[in-house]
């Protein structure tokens, strides 16, 4: 057979997709995401040293829908990174490393970042909202 | 690439600190830095929940006094470090034309490097009361 025939692994268009490989990609995208929040952070924070009006401008935004979704999305990205951080740390140390305890650690970053997004938007919602 | 070089004394390999000629230092900041996360993080989503729905000078003054002034630089700091690291990964891993990686890394280690100055400024000026 020639070398060229060979199966190449892992090849994203023949490889089953399984939690192991969704829940890295996923911590990629999402660590891709956060940096780009970051620059929301960032900007955010120079509206709020630059005067009421950049403020007003920010808040507007924010509670729009549009704003909604991105904080929204923002909060997920980072409940997700966050919980399937701590899952990798865990890892670097050598632990949950059985077939079983990868699959069962990789839910409870997806169902549990799921869980803390929830959470934390009630208690946005019943600290007052949105501005 | 002459690591396997069985001319070469194994210290010589180990100075040469593999082909990112950085050893483990990236790996490792990596790792402290998500661990300082792991902490300011919840920190930084307890303030902004703390702060819906405040006005404008309520949002002031919970940056201006100290203990979070300090925090929220601490997160700044930690959050473009670990990000920038990380975008470097993502690029190293997927952009393989020796220019474009080159001109990416420049930009995410820019804008990082900048984003983490304006940040950090803008704490401070509230904080020291401009």
């Amino acid at each position: 057979m020639p070398s060229t025939a060979r199966p190449l692994s892992p090849h994203l268009q023949v490889y089953r997709r399984q939690i192991q490989m969704v829940t890295s990609i996923v911590h990629r995208a999402t660590g891709i995401i956060l940096v780009f929040g970051g620059l929301l952070i960032a900007a955010a924070l120079l509206a709020l040293t630059g005067g009421a009006d950049a403020w007003a401008c920010v808040t507007s935004l924010a509670g729009s829908w549009f704003g909604l979704l991105v904080l929204f999305g923002w909060t997920w990205a980072l409940a997700y990174h966050w919980l399937n951080g701590i899952r990798h740390l865990l890892q670097d140390v050598g632990w949950g490393y059985s077939i079983a305890q990868f699959v069962r650690n990789g839910w409870i970053s997806v169902i549990g970042s799921l869980i803390l997004t929830a959470i934390v938007w009630v208690a946005v919602y019943s600290c007052g909202g949105i501005a | 690439m002459n690591n396997i070089d069985p001319l070469r004394a194994p210290l010589k390999n180990a100075r040469g600190l593999g082909s990112a000629k950085d050893g483990t230092r990236h790996f490792i900041i990596q790792r402290i830095t998500a661990v300082a996360l792991l902490v300011l993080a919840v920190y930084f989503v307890a303030l902004l929940v703390s702060l819906a729905g405040a006005d404008y000078a309520s949002a002031r003054a919970a940056v201006a006094r100290p203990f979070n002034a300090i925090l929220l630089i601490a997160f700044l700091i930690a959050m473009f470090w670990h990000g920038q690291l990380g975008m470097q990964v993502v690029i190293e891993d997927y952009v393989h034309a020796p220019g474009l990686a080159m001109t990416c890394q420049l930009i995410v280690r820019f804008v990082c490097f900048l984003a983490a100055l304006a940040s950090v400024f803008a704490v401070l000026r509230i904080a020291l009361g401009a």
